[in-house]
């Protein structure tokens, strides 16, 4: 089974039938013994950085995550702010650490700088920079939903699965197996955003 | 880059699809599903489904048609019509809707905008601004479905809508919806270069140069558009070859 993990933070209905359309099981997942009896983990979520850490705080699943997650033990998949909360920090809230997964902070798109209009919001297009199971038959440069203000760098560059320009160049995807994340929402991108769920229902 | 996005809108009516597509054989032009499934199909960006029921009791089968739009289709939809409190806007959110459009109510009480926003995301607010010229450059701002003109100038409004926290702009020109004679492009372009956040194109679409005119010379982020497309006079298919080939992107 997995786990959609539901910390209030935005609706999971979308994404949770999405994964059930491409032959997952999942279940709404709220305290630290759901993560230890699900399979595999999906870390949704829309809304601000610091406010969702809280919400994980609260319901004790900090540390449950951060031991899944750097032991390694199960596939995780982490969507929108689910990708940037595995980082150290982000501009949105300095005061509030993320779950240190990865080294890197979370940044807000420079929109003076880069002219463009902030939240990005739309159809973007993801260009793969090597092979993995979790894009298998999704085709580079396909266009995915983008809801965001802010984007994550990693300082690993060997993260980045699939990037994509919004006046910056940014990680649109980040790959460390078993643990996947995506910027953009799969579940609001028409086929190819399906094709990457049963990847991952499939991993 | 990011494309442009060609958004069909949809009235519902007591759960009911209004003037629903009529350009293929649906058995039920009225199911808001079966609607949204065929623009999901056709290549729409996104969906915007207008609730223009008038009691408060029918708001209810919103409710349900969201949840069951969410169900059907794999691309965003935002719902717009009566939205008024924190708790309207939970409801439809919890029930599939990716955002809410508000109008009416944040004009009365622009304190709403920052609320909604605070709660739920800047990402799911829009704001609707619906527009009447009234002078040289100036529009003013009405609400109530068109019906009752605020004190608000709607670049004004435009911008003050983004301090509070709005996440995109969805403007209409009065004056032009319906007549297909194109959008406000002095409308659309003030808004569009007054503020940072995605501006929604509509009212007065009519023709593919249309499009490419709110887009390029409007500078909006998206057009939005109604008969034109529930009709078949123009398909979404045709309207994004005719705007690759004149070099603007989309999808």
């Amino acid at each position: 089974m997995i786990c959609v993990i539901d910390y209030g933070m935005g609706n999971l209905r979308s994404v949770s039938k999405a994964i059930e359309t491409m032959g997952g099981r999942t279940f709404l997942g709220r305290h630290p013994r759901d993560l230890k009896r699900a399979d595999k983990i999906v870390l949704p979520g829309v809304g601000e950085f610091g406010h969702a850490m809280q919400a994980l705080s609260k319901q004790k699943l900090i540390e449950p995550l951060q031991e899944i997650l750097l032991s390694g033990e199960k596939p995780f998949l982490g969507i929108c702010l689910g990708l940037q909360l595995l980082f150290e920090s982000s501009e949105e809230n300095r005061k509030v650490p993320g779950l240190k997964i990865f080294k890197g902070s979370v940044q807000r798109f420079p929109k003076k700088k880069i002219g463009l209009k902030v939240p990005q919001m739309g159809w973007n297009q993801v260009r793969f920079l090597r092979s993995s199971p979790f894009i298998r038959k999704v085709p580079n440069q396909s266009y995915f939903y983008f809801v965001h203000s802010f984007y994550a760098t990693p300082h690993e560059q060997s993260l980045d699965l699939g990037i994509t320009e919004y006046g910056v160049r940014f990680a649109s995807v980040i790959e460390k197996e078993p643990i996947f994340a995506v910027q953009f929402h799969p579940e609001k991108s028409q086929a190819a955003g399906l094709k990457i769920l049963k990847n991952f229902v499939a991993y | 880059m990011l494309a442009h996005r060609i958004i069909p809108c949809l009235d519902v009516k007591d759960g009911r699809v209004v003037k629903g597509v009529r350009f293929i054989n649906l058995r039920d032009a009225g199911n808001p599903v079966a609607c949204a499934r065929v623009y999901d199909r056709a290549g729409a960006d996104e969906l915007v489904f207008l609730d223009i029921t008038a009691s408060h009791e029918n708001r209810k089968t919103m409710l349900r048609v969201a949840e069951k739009v969410a169900e059907s289709i794999y691309i965003p939809f935002t719902v717009g019509g009566g939205i008024g409190t924190i708790q309207d806007i939970r409801l439809l959110l919890k029930a599939g809707c990716d955002k809410v459009s508000l109008n009416t109510s944040a004009v009365l009480r622009p304190e709403f905008i920052r609320e909604a926003s605070h709660r739920f995301g800047q990402q799911c607010i829009v704001v609707a601004i619906d527009a009447k010229k009234d002078g040289n450059n100036s529009w003013r701002v009405y609400t109530h479905g068109g019906r009752t003109p605020s004190r608000w100038n709607a670049i004004r409004w435009a911008k003050h809508a983004e301090k509070l926290g709005a996440g995109e702009i969805l403007l209409t020109s009065m004056d032009r919806d319906g007549t297909k004679q194109g959008c406000d492009l002095e409308l659309t372009r003030r808004i569009s270069t007054a503020v940072s956040i995605p501006v929604i194109a509509s009212g007065g679409v009519g023709k593919l140069e249309h499009f490419y005119n709110a887009l390029v010379k409007g500078k909006a982020d998206a057009v939005l558009a109604a008969s034109v497309f529930h009709f078949g006079e123009l398909s979404i298919r045709r309207v994004k070859t005719y705007l690759k080939k004149h070099g603007v992107l989309v999808r």
